[in-house]
């Protein structure tokens, strides 16, 4: 590799040595297309016509009146194809697949929206699709598994450690070292070895760069505020690049806080001062581990944002203070999911209410002549069945009891 | 040095056996005693794995027992006291094979300066390619200990001399892509393969991934230095207990 992608201390490729030819592959691709300016308007027209882009910056009237401070303005990365700003990553990998001449693509999901994302993906360019997903997560995601089947994908629960993302990472790293020659690891988020956390930065960054110009075109002004929620990082790296560029734009990471401090509890990395600097899944960031290094388990409402590591992107840009780090707890984020719905009619995924419940929070000590941005990373409603269960909706509960016994008796 | 151990053992024997087991599992008592089977049966030199959270360069045999042993509430500072205890009670060199965030939360020197303390020898960190180690080269090299990297078919020539370069007490060479504990096929083209890497280290070789059988070893007879034997040893205990170790390991070179 020409980089090892170091930002500051975090970073860098801790890679098998059977990988490193791939990974020399892989970085060269990414660079060629980089430097490549018909690239990125394929790309561009591809998001155009396939995932509805460039999404919409909402005004959200009713919420900023409700505060009563900052104009509060939504970037609808919700309104993606598959619901998600996870299209803008895989379409842009998938098209560095065909670059390479690579006919499998592998990946690894968590809640689910980054293999559906894939096998969409792998769909539409007609790649072969192995999805590895956590056994745990497998049971609580069956929607998702459903639709990544339907679509041609493989989907393999992963029975070992303990059996969510993370080792679903694991997995399909295991799954590249031996079939490396035919098959892309569409790596979900800015974290891993490098050339991924930049390469998935970059493919998110339309994101940025679109909500800078239509702040701008709509309001005349920067924001003073810019809030993404923060699992990988990757939505986050997305909007927060748009405005690097201004120090005047505050950027603020939201974690989440679970049920609070403690090991165990949260999945926030750089909020809280439970993880520390540590090497795993082939790079070097802040983790949720022990003193010896093992992993611990996390926890979250929304599976997207429970993983153990955090971009080394964000990483640095955490100890440069650029980017502030809070977390929001699982109540906090349930209450800022409800109102948003009852107020505006948008539904916000789990992930991206932490980011709402951290505006919120601070929205009303704004100006009203102050304009701040939250990011929707993707919609609720196609997980309707993990927001009932966190809402503990009794009415859904009944559908479902009755819908069981309907196929019990069928 | 480790380098000269291996060769004046060679002048006794063709193929040299190298074995490996997961420290902790299933416990640290049964680990002893693997040890003492397998140096008993004849064994040249041995891997002790250090358990790590998230093994990604292991198969699901190995990942079960490092998971497994962590469950049972192994701690690093546990396997360096066996460790230790290892050294000092058998007379062939012992290596570490772990992954980085070990070495790493415990402080890169203070880490290699305790595997010498101890008695380890080398030791193999598979997510530690020679760009990334610098700090623990250059205290690999301080100790006088054998920092060892991996070839791999896919390595190409210029590669394998950079980590000719970067090693030394031997190369351990996988027999193919993938993990540990699946099965290989050992044909010409693994003996083509063997022949590029003799080529490109002066170092001795150790052939690993998929060794488990008197056959496997003839094949690799005369082709590489060491035999390593890792994932079917844990299949063999899985199986047939501690007990089973001896013959097992007596069997695999040809004796009884």
């Amino acid at each position: 590799m020409q980089d090892r992608g170091y930002y500051d201390q975090f970073g860098g490729a801790f890679i098998p040595e059977i990988l490193v030819p791939t990974f020399d592959e892989l970085e060269q691709a990414y660079l060629e297309a980089k430097a490549d300016p018909a690239f990125w308007q394929e790309y561009k027209a591809l998001m155009s016509s396939y995932s509805g882009r460039p999404t919409p910056l909402t005004r959200a009237d009713n919420l900023s009146s409700h505060f009563g401070g900052a104009q509060i303005y939504v970037k609808r990365e919700d309104l993606n194809h598959t619901g998600a700003h996870k299209a803008n990553n895989v379409m842009g990998q998938g098209l560095l697949t065909r670059r390479m001449g690579k006919t499998r693509v592998i990946a690894e999901t968590g809640a689910g929206q980054h293999g559906v994302a894939t096998a969409t993906m792998a769909a539409k360019f007609g790649f072969d699709c192995t999805i590895y997903m956590g056994e745990v997560d497998v049971e609580r995601q069956r929607p998702n598994v459903f639709w990544m089947e339907r679509m041609g994908a493989e989907v393999i629960p992963v029975c070992d450690g303990s059996r969510i993302l993370k080792d679903a990472i694991n997995e399909a790293f295991r799954d590249w070292v031996t079939n490396m020659d035919n098959t892309h690891y569409v790596l979900g988020t800015a974290c891993g070895p490098y050339p991924f956390p930049e390469m998935v930065s970059w493919f998110q960054s339309i994101i940025g760069t679109e909500a800078r110009e239509q702040v701008l075109r709509e309001t005349g002004k920067l924001p003073r505020r810019a809030y993404a929620c923060v699992g990988g990082g990757s939505n986050a790296m997305g909007l927060f690049s748009g405005f690097f560029d201004d120090p005047e734009v505050e950027l603020v990471g939201v974690e989440a806080g679970g049920r609070g401090k403690g090991i165990g509890e949260h999945a926030s990395r750089l909020a809280y001062n439970d993880a520390s600097v540590g090497v795993a899944q082939g790079y070097k960031t802040y983790f949720l581990q022990d003193d010896d290094g093992q992993m611990q388990e996390t926890h979250s409402v929304s599976a997207g944002l429970d993983y153990v590591g955090v971009s080394p992107i964000l990483s640095s840009l955490h100890e440069s203070g650029r980017v502030r780090f809070e977390a929001a707890t699982d109540q906090e984020v349930i209450d800022a999911m409800s109102l948003t719905v009852q107020r505006e009619g948008l539904i916000p995924a789990l992930e991206s209410s932490h980011a709402f419940a951290q505006a919120f929070k601070e929205v009303g000590d704004l100006d009203p002549d102050d304009v701040i941005i939250i990011n929707q990373s993707g919609r609720a409603d196609k997980d309707i069945f993990t927001v009932a269960d966190a809402l503990k909706d009794p009415k859904w509960e009944e559908f479902i009891i009755a819908k069981a016994k309907e196929y019990q008796n069928a | 040095m480790l380098e000269s151990y291996i060769r004046s053992r060679r002048e006794q024997k063709e193929l040299l056996l190298m074995t490996h087991i997961v420290l902790g599992y299933p416990n640290f008592d049964d680990s002893l005693r693997m040890v003492e089977a397998m140096v008993e049966a004849g064994v040249d030199l041995m891997e002790l794995q250090i358990p790590f959270s998230e093994p990604m360069a292991d198969g699901p045999v190995i990942l079960k027992a490092n998971s497994d042993a962590l469950a049972a509430g192994a701690r690093v500072e546990k396997s360096l006291q066996i460790a230790e205890k290892i050294t000092a009670s058998f007379d062939i060199p012992f290596l570490f094979m772990t992954y980085y965030n070990i070495l790493f939360r415990n402080g890169v020197d203070a880490f290699v300066a305790r595997m010498a303390d101890i008695g380890i020898r080398g030791s193999i960190i598979p997510d530690l390619p020679p760009e990334e180690g610098g700090d623990y080269l250059a205290a690999m090299a301080r100790h006088d200990l054998a920092p060892i990297h991996i070839f791999t078919p896919n390595s190409t020539d210029e590669r394998m001399k950079l980590l000719s370069d970067k090693s030394s007490g031997f190369i351990y060479t996988v027999a193919r892509k993938g993990v540990t504990g699946k099965d290989t096929a050992f044909s010409d083209d693994l003996g083509d393969y063997l022949e590029r890497c003799r080529n490109a280290t002066s170092l001795p070789l150790a052939l690993g991934f998929g060794v488990k059988s008197n056959e496997d070893f003839e094949f690799i007879r005369a082709k590489a230095d060491i035999a390593v034997v890792g994932s079917e040893t844990i299949r063999v205990v899985e199986r047939g207990g501690v007990a089973a170790v001896k013959p097992f390991i007596r069997g695999l070179q040809g004796g009884a």
